[in-house]
């Protein structure tokens, strides 16, 4: 009895503490960036999607998340690394309890299961993905670092996938690399046209296509550098 | 807080204003944009809408007293520097000098003026901020576009905080006869300003012909600047009653606050011009961001405020 109504709370304290930090971070991350959503020739489906995003900041998926709908936001789950979200109790509080992130284990040598097997389980459950196909956050000068083959492998095993390229802007400057203080400046979130892959294409055509179509929703002006 | 019988009837006087408007809004789009395809009447009525949310916000300042207007004020500051210092050349070197503006001087500068310490809220940005946030980008040692990331720091500075925190800084001055009312200097000057800018437009869209500064803001017209400020001034002088001024001395200092605010819409197009953007945000429907609302108001209420200051109030601090 007792052990089971304490189980109980515990799950019920953990609803409330995901609710609450929901709105939260959700509060704060407007206050910083105000951010906006806009769909180019695209609206907000409830289809199964994956989301490709460029990666600047650890913020990222979490502003597309507050663009989205809210009734897909809970259906649409990041894809992140294993590595850092589940180095402390509160990464993993952030990522897997609030985030409901799709882990996966960046690094070749220690992990265990294939992540593209892992997405297509979370794609196969009824779940849109938001991937950074850069695979790691981007500290160049470049707009865009090279795309690793995953999103190609990803919608090959899964036809029926709608590719939707989103380019988040500004946030970069919110929050430079290794300060933690973050300055507040107005972001957005620009949704493009569904990709698809042709039957026949070959990886790479298919990663500098989509790459263009991520470039292709850079906003023309541009206020600072990185 | 009590109301001043003055505010309230200058608060019914605007809800009937804007009711008039919501209803004529209203009957457009029904006759000409029933679909929503008419772009123009569309826009008229997002802004009537942004309307209504200022004038409720603004009244609920009000009623807040003090500390309503201070916050309002301070909330505005924060979004405008955030919508400018987004189109500034700032680099990662900046980082600092910007937590410092957001942070620091921001909250010091509505702090000063809530503490009605006059001495140093008239040099804080331009004297001490002047000088010490070059220091801080300075010491991160990017020397790359220098002197313009600094100076575009301390413009975003002294436009988005140092002038916007005038408005509520006119609740310090001391009229003799005025206790209690400075509020209502506050709600000349914004209704004023604002009524020139509607104004300006309502006249370019019926006479305008001649463009005043194609380059800068096509819809700007000559017709709609000389017929707007005359008839800001007119209104200005009509509400005289509320103000410590005659009524000639209230159409003057109208006259004055809507040719800066017309200025001050200009110089802030030239800057989005020069950074390639339509609007400085999309915050508010109809307007974009808050410094598109705010343009106007920032560059008149420092000057309004000095000149009834110089001849209205009493300095009780040497």
């Amino acid at each position: 009895m007792k052990q089971a109504g304490g189980q109980d709370l515990s799950g019920f304290a953990r609803k409330v503490s995901v609710s609450v930090f929901t709105v939260v971070v959700t509060l704060f991350a407007r206050f910083v960036t105000a951010v906006r959503g806009t769909w180019v020739d695209n609206k907000p489906s409830r289809k199964r999607r994956i989301y490709f995003a460029n990666h600047a900041s650890h913020g990222d998926f979490i502003l597309i998340w507050i663009v989205l709908p809210p009734r897909l936001r809970r259906r649409t789950r990041p894809v992140a690394g294993s590595d850092y979200w589940l180095k402390s109790p509160l990464r993993r509080f952030i990522g897997v309890d609030v985030f409901n992130a799709v882990l996966i284990d960046r690094n070749r040598e220690t992990r265990t299961r294939d992540p593209l097997e892992i997405m297509q389980e979370a794609v196969d459950g009824g779940a849109s993905l938001i991937l950074f196909p850069e695979g790691t956050r981007n500290e160049t000068d470049e707009p865009l670092q090279p795309f690793k083959p995953g999103l190609y492998h990803l919608a090959r095993a899964r036809p029926q996938l709608e590719l939707v390229p989103v380019w988040i802007e500004n946030l970069n400057r919110v929050m430079p690399k290794g300060e933690f203080i973050p300055v507040p400046l107005m972001c957005s979130v620009t949704f493009g046209p569904v990709l698809q892959l042709s039957e026949d294409e070959a990886v790479e055509p298919f990663l500098a296509r989509a790459r263009d179509a991520l470039l292709a929703l850079r906003p023309a002006r541009h206020g600072g550098s990185a | 807080m009590s109301i001043h019988p003055d505010l309230l009837n200058l608060l019914i006087g605007v809800f009937a204003v804007l009711v008039t408007a919501s209803v004529v809004g209203y009957v457009l789009q029904r006759r000409l944009s029933p679909d929503g395809s008419n772009k123009s009447i569309e826009n008229l009525n997002d802004r009537i809408r942004a309307w209504w949310v200022m004038a409720v916000l603004l009244a609920i300042a009000f009623a807040g007293g003090r500390a309503g207007v201070i916050l309002l004020f301070g909330f505005c500051s924060f979004a405008a520097l955030r919508e400018f210092v987004t189109l500034t050349h700032s680099r990662r070197a900046d980082h600092w000098s910007l937590v410092a503006a957001f942070f620091v001087v921001l909250p010091v500068q509505y702090y000063l003026i809530w503490t009605d310490w006059y001495g140093l809220y008239a040099v804080f940005i331009p004297v001490y901020v002047f000088l010490l946030l070059p220091i801080v980008s300075a010491l991160r040692g990017e020397t790359e576009s220098y002197l313009v990331r600094i100076a575009e720091v301390q413009w975003a500075l002294m436009i988005c905080v140092f002038c916007a925190s005038h408005v509520p800084a006119l609740l310090n001055l001391d009229i003799p006869g005025y206790e209690g009312r400075n509020v209502l200097l506050i709600a000349f000057l914004i209704v004023v300003v604002q009524l020139s800018d509607v104004l300006q437009y309502v006249w370019g869209k019926l006479l305008g012909k001649r463009k005043i500064a194609p380059r800068l803001s096509p819809s700007k017209t000559v017709e709609g600047f000389v017929g707007g400020v005359l008839s800001a001034t007119l209104v200005g002088a009509w509400l005289w009653w509320m103000t410590p001024f005659t009524v000639l001395q209230a159409g003057l200092l109208a006259f004055v606050i809507a040719i800066l605010g017309f200025f001050g819409g200009l110089v802030m197009s030239a800057i989005k011009r020069d950074r390639g953007v339509k609007d400085w945000g999309h915050v508010i429907a109809g307007h974009g961001g808050f410094i598109d609302r705010l343009d106007s108001v920032v560059f008149s209420a420092p000057i309004f405020f000095h000149l009834v200051r110089f001849w209205w109030a009493v300095d009780l601090v040497a």
